[in-house]
């Protein structure tokens, strides 16, 4: 029976991963991919928390809805990102990062 | 008409006609000069018969200020001896001078200022004659300044003109501000500004004389600047800048005499104070002396009148100080103010006649060109010079006469500077109207036009006969008693020794010459008084404004103005190389943002 710290555990080395991906990859899809790994280690934490933690002897669930939502923000977020990615390609025919330095000093 | 509307209307009218001049009329000459000209004779005829009625009364206009009973600054006349005859002075002389104006202006430019100029010049001058208290009379002393300093910058675009109307300003403004101390100083110790309060106050004093000698002291200062005393004399010679005609009227007659004036006003408390009077009386002594001196060596025809008007103005500042009687200053101030406008008109007919030549080193022979004028200057000469019959003589000798009795050392400094007055006029008649004509001008010179001979003729009489007995006491037995003093049967003797003396040592001298036979550099010079204030406002105030521009220029604008500026731009430029452009750089920093505030969050106690 695996505890809460294991479960921590592993929603923070996927976080770490996540973050890694956004920081490292060049690719803007590979960093988008990377977002959603982050967005889901917060959500494996929040069930972990919900599972273990008791208020007054009481399971309590609202931890669990509450990740129901993020998943489908999560999804509109994607349709959002995605089709500004289609675009941005559109636009400048590539989807690397490095390209994309117009904000530069 | 009652007294009081009378009064205001004789006030008001310059003052509108000026406005006019100014909103309605700059275009037509005849209409500004016309108007100013009917401004002056409505207050001629307003003053002739407030004195004629005698009129007297204390007449509230209204409260300039008022806050409570304690603080209020009244806008209103005072009709008393006094201001009767100083009133029947300014109001006689002015339209003599405003219609002597057309013919001298005729061809010069900016007719209208000049004529809006006269208007204001008589209305402040009115202002001060009528003003019932000292704020009051400061307002309109003020107010003479700034018309005095339009009409002797007449000629701006000449340096020298603006340059003298700044001095005359800058250097009044020096006395008016010990004048504005003295008002203060009067009004702590008393509580009132009105001249009739403050005159009956001396009891307020009994304890402090001192008190008492200092405030008159600093009201004298404003007499000192007004009236060209010594040490701030240098502005009314140069003042000559302006055109003839208001040399004539604020310059000898009305303006510089306010100074006078104001001291007459305050006769009563000043008298109150010896200190304060031998103050006055030795200041007014060395100013007689000293001009005096001064005018023996002056080549421009004005300037030798203008040194002439410093030295009476010290005759009368000496009579004031002798504390004999308020009507002595006044006396000479009255035949003063005819005999030297006349002076100061005839010297600017010749220089119209010389086509605008005022040394007088290029006239001469003018006495067959311009008879009248000659005859009319002769007068005025005559009676500037103290010559028996004529009108400067009684008032001069009486002053002089009071100071032997009161004051040896005073005696012998005026009589000197009466040996002195008829040796510099004798001086600049035998050089402009004897001898040969020195130059062109001179050769062609003529007689000026009618409207200009006129108000000389007029003028004249007045400055033969103003000092007779029976116009004396016309004009001032109620002022205060102007009795002769008991003195040793020598002393007139003195003083017409003094006056043959002058006279003929300058007749000696100055006959049948061609270059001035007596060159003294430090005379001509003016005993270097005007370069030693011209160093000191370079050295002190250069070297000050100098220090506040460094201030200015690199402590304000340099640290505090642009340095703040800078020390922003500088942080901004540094922040400028976190911008990469490069979004993961950015997320880098957020992490690392992150991190950084849980590790404050959890080490932090």
């Amino acid at each position: 029976m695996p505890t809460l710290a294991n479960y921590l555990l592993a929603s923070g080395i996927l976080f770490a991963v996540g973050l890694g991906g956004v920081m490292l990859r060049r690719s803007i899809i590979i960093i988008f991919m990377s977002l959603e790994i982050m967005l889901n280690a917060a959500n494996l934490a929040l069930i972990a928390f919900s599972r273990y933690g008791l208020v007054s002897g009481h399971q309590v669930f609202d931890a669990q809805i509450l990740v129901f939502f993020i998943i489908t923000v999560a999804a509109a977020e994607v349709a959002v990102g995605l089709a500004i990615i289609v675009s941005l390609y559109r636009a400048r025919q590539t989807t690397h990062v490095e390209d994309l330095d117009t904000l530069k000093f | 008409m009652n007294v009081s509307t009378i009064a205001w209307i004789t006030l008001s009218a310059p003052i509108l006609a000026a406005a006019l001049i100014l909103l309605v009329t700059r275009k037509s000459k005849p209409l500004a000069a016309g108007l100013a000209i009917l401004s002056a004779l409505i207050t001629c005829a307003g003053g002739w018969i407030l004195f004629s009625r005698g009129a007297t009364g204390d007449f509230l206009g209204f409260n300039w200020v008022d806050l409570g009973a304690s603080f209020q600054i009244p806008i209103g006349i005072a009709l008393d001896p006094l201001s009767r005859t100083m009133l029947v002075i300014v109001t006689t002389i002015a339209p003599l001078v405003f219609i002597y104006s057309i013919g001298y202006m005729k061809d010069e430019e900016g007719y209208w200022r000049y004529f809006a100029g006269l208007a204001l010049f008589l209305f402040s001058m009115l202002g001060i004659v009528l003003a019932n208290n000292l704020v009051m009379m400061f307002i309109f002393w003020e107010l003479v300044g700034v018309s005095s300093y339009i009409l002797i910058g007449h000629y701006f675009r000449k340096d020298s003109a603006a340059d003298a109307a700044k001095q005359a300003f800058l250097v009044n403004r020096i006395g008016d501000f010990g004048f504005m101390l003295g008002i203060l100083l009067f009004w702590i110790s008393t509580g009132t500004f009105s001249f009739s309060a403050l005159n009956s106050s001396a009891g307020v004093f009994v304890q402090h004389p001192t008190l008492l000698g200092v405030a008159c002291v600093l009201i004298f200062c404003g007499t000192v600047g007004k009236s060209a005393q010594f040490p701030l004399h240098v502005w009314l010679p140069n003042s000559m800048e302006g055109p003839t005609p208001v040399s004539s009227l604020l310059h000898a007659a009305t303006m510089v005499a306010a100074g006078v004036y104001l001291l007459a006003r305050i006769f009563p408390i000043l008298s109150a104070s010896p200190g304060a009077c031998e103050v006055v009386a030795w200041t007014g002594a060395i100013t007689a002396l000293g001009a005096g001196i001064l005018a023996t060596q002056q080549d421009d025809i004005k300037g030798i009148l203008a040194y002439s008007t410093i030295s009476q103005l010290g005759y009368m500042v000496t009579g004031a100080g002798l504390a004999v009687s308020a009507a002595l200053p006044m006396f000479h101030l009255f035949t003063h103010a005819f005999f030297k406008c006349l002076l100061f008109l005839t010297a600017g007919s010749v220089i119209l006649g010389m086509h605008h030549e005022q040394n007088i080193w290029k006239m001469g022979g003018l006495l067959k060109k311009m008879p009248v004028t000659f005859i009319t200057y002769c007068c005025g000469m005559l009676a500037l010079s103290g010559c028996p019959f004529f009108s400067g003589h009684y008032s001069k000798d009486l002053i002089m006469a009071c100071s032997w009795e009161h004051h040896r050392g005073i005696f012998w400094v005026v009589v000197i500077a009466a040996g002195l007055t008829p040796f510099y006029m004798t001086r600049q008649a035998m050089v402009v109207f004897f001898g040969k004509a020195r130059t062109e001008h001179s050769e062609h010179a003529h007689e000026s036009p009618l409207v200009m001979i006129i108000p000389l003729i007029l003028l004249a009489i007045p400055a033969v006969c103003a000092g007779y007995a029976p116009v004396e006491h016309f004009f001032f037995h109620e002022i205060g008693s102007l009795a002769e003093p008991e003195v040793p049967s020598f002393v007139p003797t003195i003083f017409m020794a003094a006056f043959l003396a002058g006279l003929g040592l300058a007749f000696l001298i100055y006959r049948n010459v061609e270059k001035d036979p007596v060159r003294i550099p430090f005379l001509a010079q003016r005993f270097y008084i005007d370069d030693l204030y011209f160093w000191i406002v370079r050295v002190i105030q250069g070297g000050f404004a100098r220090l506040c521009s460094f201030i200015d220029r690199w402590f304000i604008d340099g640290i505090l103005v642009q340095g703040s500026a800078t020390f922003i731009w500088t942080i901004g430029f540094a922040l400028r190389f976190l911008q990469l452009g490069n979004i993961q750089a950015y997320a880098f920093f957020f992490g690392a943002g992150v991190i950084g505030l849980i590790y404050l969050i959890l080490n932090v106690r």
